[in-house]
């Protein structure tokens, strides 16, 4: 095992997710305490330009399993490619997204190597020689810190908590590694459009959320223009989606998704303790409710006291204002 | 053509609960424990399969003495039996020493598809049913959305949910499924559920039982542990902008840029 920290990459049709650049600046102060270096991985089917955007972030390797095998997702598969890596690499951690995906696939390639997995991590150092890691249970309700007994050991970390690393580096050295597949037994076969989500809720930096006050399906309509002119994602209290005004992919809670966005906005949404336990961790929250005694007011940066279907939209143009 | 379905359930404090911590721990006393919200819409799936193609449903639960309460409404809504993994000894693990307990019970009960939630609201972990689908060399799909069995009726086909897309997903069975909200409405048990449910068996495995070496899994076995617990960090006061939808709106996208500088 070296003391390097491997950080697992993952992408879209555009290029890498804006989370594989936060853990790659995740991983370096564990490297620099480790004393080792920060190295990249790669999988998937044609991947080369990933691994190459990967390469200029200042990593000082990246290993590629680039085979046709991975051209739909199949979590075996996944597991497999991801375990022949870091048997290569032997890292003492790696580094995933906490997205839905590095979840996942972390999950399944701990089990295969035997490791452990802290999930969904908002910070991880190094204490005495040990991995030392936050982690919010219970939605938020709650804040473990969690200890690495040994190395290796593997991390999924939160979205949208480190920075992205900006800078070019130099190219670093890409290696391939070669895997045989076998046949899974589960894959994907098919895409759905999914017309709602324009923005990744998880991966966000702005959502906008509607609450009971929307009253109506049509009552996301200034939520979603809102949205739009920031940028931003579509979320909604778990009273809107039990009344069936939107859909429950929109859900922010404790069941539901948990978001850490740099803006929050809420219209609409009293507060309910399950609410605020998937969003109060936002940097900036604001709150628009015509309900001054409304419990989100508490947690609020900025309030608005009054009606969302005003609100909104003056914001809104306040914001294509500004531009 | 009738299935063995196992169904993995956690007792877990109702999402509408305040957690309060004490040196370290969560405050049980006055929690109100449910199952899992998301073990439940597992459970839901696997009652209506059986119902369209007779079979089974066993509800298995690895948790402490008090969590007969849990698993009884389990039997309520409809499982036909239980298995309760209930043993101090085999407590305190990770995700990965919970995951090969649960591998060990399942090596021991017949099943065709083992649906789980996709994670428990209490520690968020969302590893241990796809860590036991490796362990047990099984194939997992996971966070589905929609499920209905293959003409052949030894395949799946899934719609799931993931990072805002959705994909079909097709398995061979058995396969460990993991159900995520929207997989449809739970159902809430009737008298007559709830009478007769006190007539299915439970049946009590311990460490022995499932041939489980204790000192391999549980706090010793872990490989991650919770070292301490705090409430999350009070949020600082906020301020509430006044006057009309107009101006509070004008002054609130100033705040924002020039203040918070988030926009």
């Amino acid at each position: 095992m070296s003391n390097n920290v491997l950080i697992v990459a993952e992408g879209k049709a555009e290029g890498l997710r804006k989370v594989s650049f936060e853990l790659v600046n995740a991983a370096q102060q564990l490297a620099r305490d480790l004393g080792g270096a920060v190295e990249g991985a790669v999988v998937g089917n044609q991947v080369g330009a990933w691994a190459e955007q990967l390469a200029k972030t200042g990593v000082a390797k990246v290993y590629v399993v680039d085979n046709a095998g991975l051209e739909n997702f199949a979590p075996e598969s996944y597991a497999s490619a991801l375990a022949e890596i870091i048997r290569a690499a032997a890292p003492a951690i790696v580094l995933f997204g906490a997205s839905g995906w590095g979840k996942e696939v972390s999950a399944r390639t701990a089990a295969k190597l035997g490791w452990g997995l802290a999930t969904d991590c908002t910070d991880a150092k190094i204490e005495n020689g040990a991995l030392v890691l936050t982690r919010p249970i219970y939605a938020g309700k709650a804040i473990a810190h969690v200890r690495a007994k040994s190395f290796p050991v593997m991390v999924s970390v939160r979205p949208n908590i480190v920075p992205p690393v900006e800078a070019e580096s130099p190219a670093a050295p890409i290696e391939q590694i070669a895997v045989t597949l076998k046949e899974p037994r589960a894959r994907v076969v098919e895409k759905v459009e999914n017309a709602k989500s324009k923005v990744d809720l998880g991966e966000a930096s702005i959502v906008v959320s509607g609450g009971r006050g929307v009253k109506g399906p049509e009552g996301f309509a200034p939520v979603e223009e809102l949205a739009d002119a920031l940028g931003g994602a579509v979320g909604a209290s778990r009273a809107a989606v039990d009344a069936g005004w939107i859909d429950y992919t929109h859900q922010i809670g404790q069941t539901g998704k948990t978001v850490a966005p740099k803006l929050y906005i809420a219209a609409g949404i009293s507060g309910a303790i399950q609410h605020l336990a998937g969003m109060s961790s936002s940097k900036v929250i604001v709150a628009v409710n015509k309900d001054p005694d409304a419990p989100i007011f508490k947690i609020a940066d900025y309030g608005i006291v009054g009606d969302l279907f005003q609100v909104l939209p003056a914001l809104t143009q306040e914001i294509k204002k500004l531009g | 053509m009738p299935y063995n379905i196992v169904v993995l359930l956690k007792r877990v404090p109702d999402t509408e609960s305040k957690i309060t911590i004490r040196d370290n721990a969560v405050v049980t006393e006055g929690l109100n424990f449910v199952l899992d919200p998301y073990g439940e819409y597992g459970l839901e799936k696997a009652l209506q399969l059986v119902e369209q193609n007779g079979g089974k449903v066993t509800a298995v639960l690895f948790g402490p003495e008090e969590a007969k309460e849990t698993i009884r409404k389990a039997l309520a809504v409809g499982a036909d039996e239980a298995i309760h993994i209930v043993d101090p000894a085999l407590e305190g693990g990770d995700a990965g020493t919970t995951a090969q307990v649960l591998a060990a019970a399942l090596k021991k009960i017949p099943f065709d598809m083992v649906w789980a939630g996709k994670q428990a609201v209490d520690e968020d972990n969302a590893q241990v049913p796809i860590r036991v689908a490796e362990l047990l060399d099984l194939p997992h799909v996971n966070s589905i959305i929609e499920f209905e069995i293959g003409a052949d009726g030894k395949s799946a086909r899934c719609v799931r949910e993931v990072d805002g897309e959705r994909d079909v997903m097709v398995t061979i069975l058995p396969a460990i499924l993991t159900a995520q909200q929207g997989l449809g409405e739970v159902r809430y048990p009737s008298l007559k559920g709830i009478m007769g449910a006190k007539k299915k068996p439970i049946t009590d495995w311990n460490a022995a039982a499932l041939g489980i070496d204790p000192s391999s899994v549980g706090k010793q076995g872990a490989r991650v542990e919770i070292i301490g617990l705090e409430p999350p960090p009070a949020r600082p006061p906020g301020k509430i902008i006044p006057g009309d939808a107009a101006t509070a709106a004008k002054e609130l996208a100033r705040l924002l840029r020039e203040e918070a500088k988030v926009i």
